[in-house]
């Protein structure tokens, strides 16, 4: 109960709303430029890279939280703030270590999790 | 209607003739489905938090968690009918980066688990590494100049 | 056999379709045709590992399915046209490896049934040939797996889309019988309009089928409403609307008596297949089921089917190419 007593309930909106038309601006470029997924990732990969880079995504984190950190441009944030607190403590190799090293836990899973359901998943058609 | 000549004719009838998108619906969708998949990181985060887990380690507990649910959803032949409904509202979340691997690495299991998964599992989000990481290490390369 | 006009031929001794036959997936089992198709199979692996040996096995069974429709097997056949849509045409090779008929294998992408059949007939009026056997397949799950994207990602498909029928369709071609007969061919050139998009084949296809059809009309002196049906292998309902108003510009109405393979086989709104189906099969299966029985039965007596194909692969649309399109007509008279 502890748990949910300290929930700040007006984050969880912001958190929603913010992470909700991140996805919308994605969707409207599917729709509207015929972009492939591969390519709406890249994308939101390096424009979150370069407004973390800039400074700018970390107001975003801020205000929605969760929000603006699961959608891609985190990820793409994540990796250019990994790069620069690294170069401030060890100087240009801080700049290849830095970004993979914060993002190390979301790469590894994803890698180990899609070997194991490469292993016990059957492929399947769609059924729609 | 004119006869049509020339290849721009053409490409400008066709879009014509060729229906759009529901864009509304589609971003609907994809609006409350990915601001529910940021809600789900939101509430792992917070319970991390709560448990005495700093901000950086929670987060990297949310994408693990996240990517760990979208990888059974795609294993079960589900994730496809949530992508097909919510659009980007599942492609955006990190939830679409881990099914963009998972994918392929179930498709291609047929030729093999080296080549087939190992080598194929990269095919979409092989490029969201390479220009995320080129990215970040040019933006490192620029901190270590204005010295940060 | 001579040539009228620009490009096409009239066989002097036309060769006579004695037998078709037709395997098809499960979606397609849902569709609008069902009860017309030989064998409906109600999952998509048919019991073997991969998609490509799935494939293989239903053309494999389609073409003795025919032999044995037919009862022309063995060595009274002289040669077998086949093709599909898999690179270098593997499930056409492996599934007709244990035939022991001499084969030719084709490619002109979703128009390799009727483009076979063409050479079929030159070979069969010619002299050179009593029997011979045309075969094609596609199925949906090794396409989008080569063209598009795995079956597992969570894209969504927009709606100039086609969805690739799963299937194949085999027609046994003979020096005589009692039809229907191939009385003329016309094979088309390719035409390349500039459309670019992947996701929109109809288009794509749909000026390649215009000026075979009008090509057609003109060097036989026929009238579209010479055909009781005049039939596009996969255009889809786009590509159809397409064909429809370009040809009414040319000063020719098809409205009538045309429709698209592609158009009847799935029911768009309750199969959710968008423009319609395409793939070798669609025309394949749909003229083998359907069509062939329709004329059988003299409920159609004249009909032009002119298969569609788009002359691409997933490489040239990376490279940024535009899709070149093809569509090869027969004449198939009772």
């Amino acid at each position: 109960m502890g748990f949910l007593q300290s929930i700040d309930w007006m984050q969880i909106l912001r958190c929603f709303v913010v992470g909700g038309i991140i996805c919308v601006i994605g969707q409207i470029l599917i729709d509207k430029t015929k972009l492939t997924p591969a390519r709406i990732l890249v994308i939101y990969v390096t424009a979150g890279a370069i407004l973390g880079g800039l400074g700018i995504y970390k107001y975003l984190i801020d205000f929605a939280g969760a929000g603006a950190t699961v959608p891609l441009t985190g990820f793409g944030a994540n990796l250019a703030k990994g790069a620069i607190e690294e170069v401030k403590t060890s100087g240009l190799l801080g700049a290849f270590v830095g970004g993979v090293k914060v993002s190390a836990g979301g790469i590894a899973a994803a890698v180990f999790f899609g070997y194991i359901a490469s292993l016990l998943a059957k492929p399947k058609i769609k059924k729609q | 209607m004119k006869p049509i000549e020339t290849n721009q004719e053409y490409s400008d009838y066709v879009n014509k003739k060729s229906p759009d998108s529901p864009i509304l619906k589609n971003c609907l969708n994809a609006f409350w489905v990915g601001g529910l998949i940021c809600t789900i990181g939101q509430f792992i985060m917070n319970f991390c938090q709560y448990k005495g887990m700093e901000q950086t380690q929670a987060s990297t507990v949310v994408s693990i968690v996240l990517v760990a649910c979208a990888a059974i959803l795609t294993g079960l032949n589900i994730f496809n009918k949530i992508g097909k409904f919510a659009g980007a509202g599942s492609l955006i979340p990190i939830t679409g980066f881990a099914n963009s691997i998972v994918s392929p690495a179930i498709e291609y299991k047929s030729e093999g688990y080296v080549m087939g998964v190992g080598g194929k599992m990269f095919t979409v989000a092989g490029p969201v590494l390479v220009y995320g990481i080129s990215t970040s290490v040019i933006i490192g390369m620029i901190a270590v100049l204005f010295g940060a | 056999m001579k040539k009228v006009g620009t490009q096409t031929v009239m066989f002097d001794h036309p060769p006579t379709i004695v037998d078709t036959a037709s395997i098809v997936g499960p979606k397609e089992s849902q569709g609008p045709l069902a009860k017309y198709f030989d064998q409906c199979l109600e999952d998509e692996f048919w019991g073997e590992k991969t998609w490509e040996k799935a494939e293989s096995k239903i053309i494999k069974e389609t073409v003795n399915m025919v032999m044995s429709k037919s009862v022309i097997t063995g060595e009274a056949i002289d040669f077998c046209f086949a093709g599909d849509l898999l690179n270098q045409c593997i499930s056409s090779s492996f599934g007709l490896r244990e035939t022991n008929i001499p084969f030719f294998g084709v490619f002109g992408a979703c128009s390799t049934f009727v483009e076979g059949m063409c050479l079929a007939s030159c070979l069969i009026d010619g002299g050179a040939a009593t029997n011979i056997l045309c075969a094609t397949s596609s199925h949906f799950c090794s396409a989008e797996k080569q063209f598009r994207f795995p079956l597992e990602l969570g894209n969504q498909r927009p709606p100039t889309s086609q969805w690739t029928v799963t299937g194949a369709g085999a027609a046994m071609l003979a020096s005589s019988g009692t039809g229907p007969y191939i009385t003329c061919m016309t094979p088309g050139k390719i035409v390349d309009m500039g459309i670019k998009d992947s996701n929109n084949m109809g288009a794509a296809m749909a000026p390649a089928a215009l000026q075979t059809l009008i090509t057609h009309f003109k060097d036989t002196g026929r009238k579209p409403s010479y055909y009781d049906a005049i039939i596009t292998g996969d255009l889809g309902h786009i590509g159809k609307e397409i064909l429809i108003e370009m040809a009414e510009t040319k000063g020719y109405n098809i409205k009538n008596n045309y429709n698209d393979c592609g158009v009847l086989i799935f029911d768009k709104e309750s199969q959710d297949t968008h423009s319609g189906g395409s793939g070798c099969a669609c025309v394949g299966t749909t003229f083998s089921g359907y069509f062939f029985r329709q004329l059988k039965e003299r409920k159609l007596n004249k009909i032009l089917l002119m298969a569609t194909g788009a002359l691409t692969n997933a490489t040239s649309s990376q490279q940024g190419e535009s899709i070149p399109g093809i569509a090869h007509a027969i004449a198939i008279e009772n």
